[in-house]
C-alpha cells in the first residue's frame, strides 16, 4: 500500500487472516482442566475480600467451589443471580482493581486466582446450554418503563421482570446492550453481547423498543403517566470536544464512534484506519481506540495524555497492554492546534504540560505529531435531551448527572436512575449493573408500598 | 555423605528403598529399569502355582483430591499372570546381573503345606535373597482362600510362617493385611510362627468412586466393579499407625519391619524408619511418576541425615517409637495457644470460620471495624485446627503457656479408675 503524505486513511491494511487473528478473543476461555486447576487455587476465604471488592457482590468463593465440583449450573446461578451481566463482566471487568486485586493470593504469591476467567468459564456454560436459571414471580399487574437498554437498564428490567412486573424498554439505538454492544474493544467481547441480551430477555415480561430516544420519540412526562414507575439508564451519549478550531476537519473523529463502527462491522477489513493515528485521552476508551487502530494496521499510533500514567483512568493493565501492542504513549502534553493541509488533517500541535501548584499548566514548549486521523477520547457527557420539557427541568441534576438518593430515586416521584448517567463510584459495566439491580429492588418496594398500605 | 546401606534380616541393599510386590516388579524388564534408576531392591510381583491367574481389563481406580491426581489408588489386579517358570527364570537372571540389590520374591499359594513345600525350593534355586508371604491382597485371591483370607486369621499366619521356615533357608517376611481390627494379632502370630520379619501394610479394602452415569464402582469391568486394594498417599497415616503399634508392642518388639503404605518421598521413608522400619517399599508413587523418583529419595534422605548428623540408617531408626504412647499417658497439663502472625496473615478468614463454626469460637474477625483475625486465649484449647487450615506456612503457630507441670489421665481426679498417688 503506497504511503500518502496526508489523509492516508484506508481499509484492509492487513490481510483477512491477520485481521482475524488480531480481532480474535484476546483472552481465550479456560478449558475444564485449566478451570479446575485455577479453581483449586481458591482458598475459599470466609467473608472473602474479593466479594467486598465486587460492586455486585458476587459470591466468588462460592461459585469457584461449584466449578471445582463440576456444578456449572450452580456456579452460573450464583454469578448471574448477583450480576445478570456476569458473562460480560467476566470479559471486561478490570478485575485487577476489583476482585482479583483483593485476592488473598496476591500477598504471598503475587498471583491472584483468575476470577474473571473462571467466571467466564461458568457463565459460558449458560449460553452454550441456553440454560434457564431464573423464572418470573406471578404477575403483579404493575408496569415499569426503562429508558436505555444498556447494562443498567437491562439489569433493572430483568430484576423487575423476575419480580412479576411488566417492563417496556425504550432504546435510542438500533440494538440493545449499550456500551457492551457499541463501546468495548471487539477482541474483548467476540460474538457475545447480543447473545447475552437475548438470553437475559428470554425470562419474558420485557419488551424492548429500539430507535426510541427520550425527548425525541418518548417523553418523560408521558412515561410517568402511562407507567407505574420509570427507570432512567441513559448512559453518557455525548462526547467532550477538544475546544479547538478545525475540529470538523476530515480525519478528526470521536473515539467512541470509531469503536462502535468496529464493533458493528461484520468484516473488519471494511473499517478504515489512518496510517498515522493520534489518540487524545487517558481512559479505557482511548486505549481501546489506540490498540484497535494498531490491530487494524495503523503504522504509528500515538496516545497523548495531558497528565501522567497514574492520573490516567485507564487501568495499569490496559496501559501496559497498549504499550505491548506498540502504541506510543506520551504523557504531559495537551493539544493546542489541529494542523491542516489542503483541507484535510495533517497533524496535531501539542504543548508540553506540567503540574504547578497542584494545577496543570502549559510549559510554552511545543511539538507536532503527524496524523491522518485524530481520535478524541477525552470523556463523555450526559445528554439532557428529554430531561426538561417546555424549558423546565423535570428533575434535579448534579454536576451534569442525574441526582439520585441511596435508593436511586430521582427528585421526581416514581422516577429512578442508575448507571453512568448518575455517575456512581466508577464508570464500569459492573457498577451500572449494580445500580440497575439495586434500583429494581427500590422500585419493587415503591410499587408494593400502596398494596402494603391497603393490607396493613 | 550418609551411609544408606541396609541389612534387613540378612538381606543387603545399597539403600532402604525397595519396590513393593506389584505391577512395577512384574518382570525382568521393569526390575532392570528400576535397578538402573537406583532402587535398592525389589519384591518381585507375587508368584502363584500354575496355571497362572487371569487378569481383567480395567484394573485401577483413583481418587483425585483438589486437583491432585492419585491421592489414592485402588487396584483389582491379581498376582502374576505369567507362568511360574518364566518368572523364576527372570528372577535368576536379574539377580545374577544385579547381585548387590535385594531380590525378594513374593509368594501366594494355597493354604496347604504341600504347595509351600513345592514352590519354596524353586525360589531358593533362583538365588533370590528372601521370600515375602502375601497374606494381604484383599480382592480376588481372598475369594479363593488366599491373600487376606489367610492374613485375617492369626492361626493360619502362624501355621504357614512355620511351614516356610521349615522348608526354606531363605529369610521370611510375612506381609500383613490392614483389613483387620488390631494389627498386633497377626504380627504376633507371624512372630510365633518364626518369621524373620513382617512387612505392612498391604492394600486396604475399598471402592474408590462410583461412576454416577454408569451407576457402578470404578474401575468398571463391563458394567460391574468389585472392591479392590487401596494404596497411595491417602493410606500413609494408617500405615504409620500400624507400624508403630507393632514396633511398640512388647510381644513383637524388635521384630524387623519393612514398611509399606503411601511412601513417595525420602521424608515419608524417614518417618517410617523413625518408627522402626528397616526398609521401605514403594509402589504407587513409582506408578505415578516412574522409577526416577528414587533419585530424590536417595539424595534427600542422605542430605537430611547429614544435616542431622546421622551416619547410618541405624542411627535414627526407631527413635520415634518410644514417643508413641497411649492416650492415657499424655500430659493433661500441657497447654498451647494459637498465635497468628499478623504480618504473614493474608486475611483469608479460614482460621476464624473453622474455629467459629466447628470448634471453640476462639478467633475473632474484626478489630475497630477492620478485618483482623485474633485469638481469644481464654477460649483457645490449643487444638491446632486453625494452624492446619491456614494456607500460609508458619503464619499460625502454637505457643506453650503452661507452667511445666505434669499430670496424665491415670492420676486425674475425673478418672474413676485413677491410681491413688
Amino acid at each position: 500500500m503506497a504511503r500518502k503524505d496526508t489523509a492516508d486513511i484506508a481499509a484492509a491494511r492487513l490481510d483477512a487472516a491477520q485481521l482475524a487473528r488480531n480481532f480474535a478473543d484476546v483472552a481465550p476461555p479456560l478449558d475444564r482442566q485449566r478451570a479446575l486447576i485455577e479453581a483449586s487455587r481458591c482458598h475459599f476465604c470466609y467473608d472473602a475480600p474479593c466479594i467486598q471488592a465486587c460492586p455486585t457482590s458476587i459470591d466468588i468463593p462460592g461459585f469457584i467451589r461449584a466449578i471445582s465440583t463440576d456444578n456449572l449450573k450452580g456456579a452460573a446461578t450464583k454469578i448471574l443471580d448477583a450480576n445478570i451481566f456476569g458473562g460480560q463482566c467476566a470479559r471486561v471487568c478490570p478485575t485487577e482493581i476489583l476482585c482479583e486485586g483483593e485476592c488473598v493470593r496476591n500477598d504471598p504469591e503475587d498471583k491472584p486466582v483468575e476470577i474473571g476467567a473462571l467466571q467466564r468459564y461458568a457463565t459460558d456454560w449458560v449460553f452454550e446450554q441456553n440454560a434457564v436459571l431464573f423464572s418470573r414471580a406471578a404477575s403483579t399487574g404493575k408496569r415499569v418503563a426503562v429508558v436505555g437498554a444498556g447494562p443498567a437498564g437491562l439489569a433493572c428490567a430483568h430484576a423487575l421482570a423476575m419480580r412479576g412486573h411488566e417492563v417496556e424498554v425504550f432504546e435510542a439505538k438500533g440494538k440493545s446492550g449499550g456500551l457492551n454492544e457499541y463501546g468495548i474493544a471487539a477482541y474483548k467481547v467476540v460474538d457475545f453481547s447480543q447473545r447475552e441480551v437475548e438470553w437475559l430477555l428470554s425470562i419474558g415480561g420485557i419488551r424492548v423498543h429500539h430507535d426510541k430516544a427520550l425527548g425525541r420519540d418518548v417523553q418523560l412526562s408521558q412515561l410517568r403517566r402511562e407507567y407505574d414507575a420509570v427507570f432512567l439508564g441513559l448512559g453518557l451519549a455525548g462526547v467532550n470536544a477538544l475546544g479547538l478550531d478545525e475540529e470538523a476537519l476530515p480525519g478528526v473523529r470521536n473515539a467512541v464512534e470509531f469503536i462502535a463502527e468496529l464493533r458493528q462491522a461484520t468484516d473488519k477489513a471494511e473499517v478504515a484506519v489512518g496510517r498515522r493515528v493520534v489518540v487524545i485521552g487517558g481512559g479505557n476508551t482511548a486505549i481501546d481506540a489506540a490498540v484497535q487502530s494498531k490491530r487494524l494496521g495503523a503504522e504509528r499510533v500515538t496516545l497523548v495524555y495531558r497528565r501522567d500514567a497514574e492520573a490516567m483512568s485507564a487501568t495499569d493493565h490496559e496501559q501496559s497492554f497498549a504499550q505491548s501492542e506498540g502504541v506510543h504513549v506520551i504523557h504531559y502534553a495537551q493539544p493546542v492546534e489541529l494542523l491542516e493541509r489542503s483541507g484535510v488533517l495533517s497533524g496535531v500541535r501539542f504543548e508540553h504540560t506540567r503540574i504547578e501548584g497542584g494545577k496543570l499548566v502549559g510549559c510554552g514548549e511545543f511539538f507536532e505529531v503527524e496524523a491522518d486521523v485524530v481520535l478524541k477520547a477525552i470523556g463523555q457527557v450526559m445528554l439532557t435531551d428529554g430531561l426538561s420539557e417546555g424549558g423546565v427541568d423535570l428533575l434535579r441534576l448534579n454536576k451534569g448527572r442525574i441526582a439520585v438518593d441511596t435508593n436511586f430515586a430521582t427528585s421526581l416521584a416514581g422516577v429512578y436512575a442508575g448507571g453512568d448517567c448518575v455517575g456512581g463510584k466508577t464508570d464500569l459495566t459492573v457498577q451500572s449493573v449494580a445500580d440497575g439491580k439495586h434500583a429494581a429492588a427500590a422500585i419493587h418496594a415503591y410499587l408494593n408500598a400502596d398494596r402494603e398500605v391497603q393490607h396493613g | 555423605m550418609a551411609d544408606l546401606r541396609t541389612n534387613f534380616v540378612g538381606i543387603h541393599s545399597p539403600n532402604p528403598f525397595w519396590l513393593a510386590s506389584a505391577p512395577p516388579t512384574d518382570k525382568a524388564y521393569n526390575v532392570i529399569r528400576a535397578f538402573e534408576a537406583g532402587w535398592g531392591g525389589v519384591v518381585w510381583k507375587t508368584l502363584g502355582l500354575d496355571p497362572p491367574v487371569v487378569n481383567v481389563s480395567s484394573r485401577y481406580g483413583a481418587v483425585q483430591w483438589n486437583g491432585q491426581r492419585m491421592a489414592g489408588l485402588n487396584n483389582i489386579e491379581l498376582i502374576s499372570d505369567r507362568p511360574l517358570k518364566t518368572n523364576l527364570d527372570e528372577i535368576r537372571q536379574v539377580k545374577r546381573e544385579w547381585p548387590d540389590r535385594a531380590m525378594v520374591v513374593s509368594l501366594m499359594v494355597p493354604c496347604d503345606e504341600a504347595s509351600w513345600k513345592y514352590i519354596l525350593p524353586m525360589v531358593e534355586d533362583t538365588g533370590a535373597d528372601g521370600v515375602e508371604l502375601n497374606f494381604g491382597c484383599p480382592h480376588g485371591m481372598s475369594e479363593r482362600g488366599m491373600g487376606a483370607a489367610v492374613g485375617q486369621v492369626p492361626e493360619y499366619i502362624e501355621m504357614v510362617a512355620a511351614w516356610v521356615k521349615q522348608h526354606s533357608k531363605l529369610p521370611c517376611i510375612v506381609k500383613l493385611t490392614p483389613n483387620i481390627t488390631d494389627i498386633r494379632w497377626p504380627a504376633r502370630a507371624a512372630h510365633k510362627g518364626g518369621t524373620d520379619a513382617v512387612s505392612l501394610i498391604n492394600t486396604i479394602n475399598s471402592i474408590t468412586t462410583i461412576d454416577l452415569d454408569l451407576m457402578a464402582p470404578t474401575p468398571t469391568v463391563d458394567g460391574k466393579g468389585t472392591h479392590g486394594g487401596y494404596c497411595g498417599p491417602a493410606v500413609r497415616p494408617i500405615a504409620l499407625n500400624m507400624v508403630a503399634e507393632i514396633a511398640r508392642d512388647p510381644q513383637t518388639a524388635g521384630l524387623p519391619i519393612s514398611a509399606i503404605g503411601g511412601i513417595g518421598t525420602w521424608r515419608d521413608a524417614a518417618e517410617f524408619i523413625a518408627l522402626g522400619a528397616g526398609t521401605v517399599q514403594v509402589c504407587t508413587a513409582a506408578m505415578h511418576y516412574g522409577f526416577r523418583i528414587v533419585e530424590d529419595m536417595i539424595s534427600g534422605l542422605s542430605n537430611w541425615m547429614d544435616a542431622k548428623g546421622y551416619q547410618t540408617i541405624e542411627d535414627f531408626r526407631g527413635r520415634a517409637t518410644k514417643n508413641v504412647t497411649d492416650w492415657k499417658f499424655l500430659n493433661l497439663k500441657y497447654d498451647i495457644k494459637a498465635r497468628i502472625n499478623q504480618d504473614l496473615c493474608i486475611q483469608c478468614g479460614l482460621c476464624h470460620i473453622a474455629c467459629e463454626d466447628t470448634s471453640h469460637q476462639a478467633i475473632t474477625r474484626e478489630r475497630d471495624g477492620k478485618r483482623m483475625f485474633e485469638v481469644v486465649d481464654a477460649e483457645c484449647v490449643g487444638c491446632n485446627l486453625c494452624m492446619h487450615v491456614c494456607p500460609v506456612d508458619d503464619c499460625i503457630t502454637m505457643e506453650r503457656v503452661d507452667d511445666g507441670s505434669f499430670q496424665n489421665w491415670t492420676t486425674h481426679p475425673n478418672n474413676p479408675m485413677a491410681e491413688k498417688a
